[in-house]
């Protein structure tokens, strides 16, 4: 058992790792899917993450500063959240939008319980989940990829909820299409190869384990694969994980440290329920995706599967 | 007198029913979606509370201690009916908003909780002053929530426009709204309150308080 811990006496050597380094690194992992997606949606989506990362930074320092804390803009856990939201918006949303999503992100999903490790659910899609519900409007509006003039489409999510069951060609899409990006969807999510690469490089440093987004993906998956419209074992399992914020959500959201369980075991569980219910939604919801609800629901079941996985203590 | 005037201002501020006591919260959450509303669900509630707390005080000496809680509960009806058939007849458009929650009064926490802590321990004069209290700083509240909800919710107050170029924040006339609200609201009231006392408690000791 390699992975065992090892308790030992003073002096240990201090690995190097703190907050800002995590929180920085998971930024770095996520910048190819902003590049990807200004080349994907134009000049608005770089418009929208510059003001959303703006807008949480400068939250977080006013209200660190009315409540007389230090200030910790710097550690990137603000500019991170800042990061992910924009990536949860469509392109073409008004510019207000991230500006109140980035407040609520902060002020209320994140400060109003106490800052950075105390927060119950994850700022940004809290944030989302948020806009979401008031301006339904601007959020379920996608533009096309590669079009300057702004022209709106449907998701594929969004086309296979309204008339159920269409063969992938019939969407004029294939799986090469999907996995590079060339499809409508929220900034941050429609673009998987960079997405991945993004992921290797946090699973290579360590900074995530691989048991919850594996659970997420593969439980979402193996379902859509088994209960589809068509008929029993007649779902288009690599369809449905590559549509819809799936890679995003399992890799970059089920994986926050402060939001999710700590144990790998706890992790496995925490991602199952996210495929479970994010299936659930998709198939029976009112809703053409769930990824973030999903998510949402299983972080306020957090402490509850910490608890439940807690390990043994030794000799009792 | 200043005895009363203070079981009076106590329901508007440190006992306040809803931000202090943290009661009834059933009619505040659900009728806070606009300020009519909150006004109309305040003053049935503070009748109800002035008259049951008006009757329950002065029959305190008959009332059986072991089955003081029916006695309660058949008093507090009685107003309640008379309330809700008031509003059938004379606002039969704000009964229909409120809806259920007229009858609920029955079962409001801060009515049962004002007999059963005030009103069958004091004489009829102070709990017609602790009623009168409740019922404003309860109304006061529910105003204040409302108020808050109806602007951001649906850009109007009083159901009169604010101007044009905003775009309601829907999610606040739905219940997510309500409990954002008046959590963020209690949060400011005991920020307040420990203001206050840690303010009061310097005065008192002076430098020497300092630890």
């Amino acid at each position: 058992m390699p992975d065992r811990l090892n308790v030992s006496v003073s002096p240990h050597i201090h690995s190097g790792e703190t907050v800002p380094r995590v929180m920085w690194a998971v930024f770095l992992a996520l910048i190819p899917s902003g590049i990807a997606g200004i080349l994907i949606f134009g000049f608005p989506a770089l418009k929208l993450i510059l003001i959303s990362i703006a807008t949480c930074l400068i939250t977080e320092a006013l209200i660190q500063k009315a409540r007389h804390k230090t200030i910790t803009i710097s550690d990137g856990s603000g500019a991170l959240t800042g990061l992910l939201l924009a990536y949860n918006l469509s392109s073409n949303v008004p510019f207000w939008i991230p500006l109140v999503g980035g407040f609520f992100a902060i002020a209320i999903a994140k400060q109003a319980f106490g800052g950075l490790g105390a927060n119950i659910f994850n700022p940004a899609l809290a944030a989302r989940a948020f806009l979401l519900s008031s301006w339904p409007k601007h959020m379920t509006e996608f533009v096309k990829p590669f079009n300057p003039d702004g022209i709106t489409s449907a998701t594929p999510l969004g086309i296979l909820k309204e008339q159920a069951a269409r063969p992938l060609s019939e969407l004029g899409l294939s799986y090469w299409d999907l996995f590079l990006g060339k499809r409508g969807g929220c900034l941050g999510e429609v673009c998987i190869a960079v997405l991945l690469l993004g992921a290797v490089y946090l699973l290579w440093k360590g900074y995530i384990w691989y048991s919850a987004p594996a659970g997420f993906i593969f439980t979402l998956g193996s379902l859509s694969w088994l209960f589809a419209a068509q008929g029993f074992f007649k779902g288009d399992f690599l369809f449905s994980i590559l549509i819809g914020g799936l890679v995003l959500g399992a890799f970059y959201m089920a994986t926050d440290y402060v939001t999710t369980p700590i144990t790998k075991k706890g992790q496995l569980i925490f991602g199952i329920g996210c495929g479970i219910i994010t299936f659930v939604i998709r198939k029976f919801g009112g809703y053409p995706e769930g990824v973030s609800y999903s998510i949402l629901i299983m972080n306020a079941v957090t402490p509850l599967i910490d608890r439940w996985v807690k390990p043994k203590r030794y000799g009792v | 007198m200043k005895r009363l005037f203070k079981e009076f201002t106590k329901g508007i501020t440190i006992e306040n029913p809803t931000f202090g006591l943290v009661l009834g919260l059933c009619p505040t959450l659900a009728v806070s979606t606009s300020v009519n509303n909150a006004i109309g669900m305040g003053l049935a509630a503070t009748f109800v509370l002035l008259g049951s707390n008006i009757i329950i005080s002065s029959v305190r000496k008959f009332i059986p201690v072991q089955i003081r809680i029916p006695c309660f509960i058949v008093i507090i009806a009685t107003f309640v009916t008379i309330v809700e058939l008031l509003m059938k007849a004379y606002f039969p458009v704000l009964n229909r908003q409120l809806g259920i929650f007229v009858p609920l009064i029955v079962v409001n926490c801060i009515v049962l909780g004002r007999a059963e802590a005030f009103a069958c321990k004091k004489p009829v004069v102070d709990s017609v002053f602790d009623a009168l209290g409740m019922g404003v700083g309860f109304t006061l509240a529910l105003c204040i929530i409302a108020a808050i909800r109806e602007i951001l919710g649906t850009g109007k107050l009083l159901g009169f426009s604010l101007g044009k170029g905003f775009e309601p924040v829907a999610m606040m006339i739905l219940a997510p709204g309500a409990l954002l609200t008046m959590g963020l609201l209690i949060g400011l009231v005991n920020y307040w309150h420990i203001k206050q006392k840690t303010n009061r408690e310097i005065k008192r000791a002076g430098c020497n308080g300092c630890k």
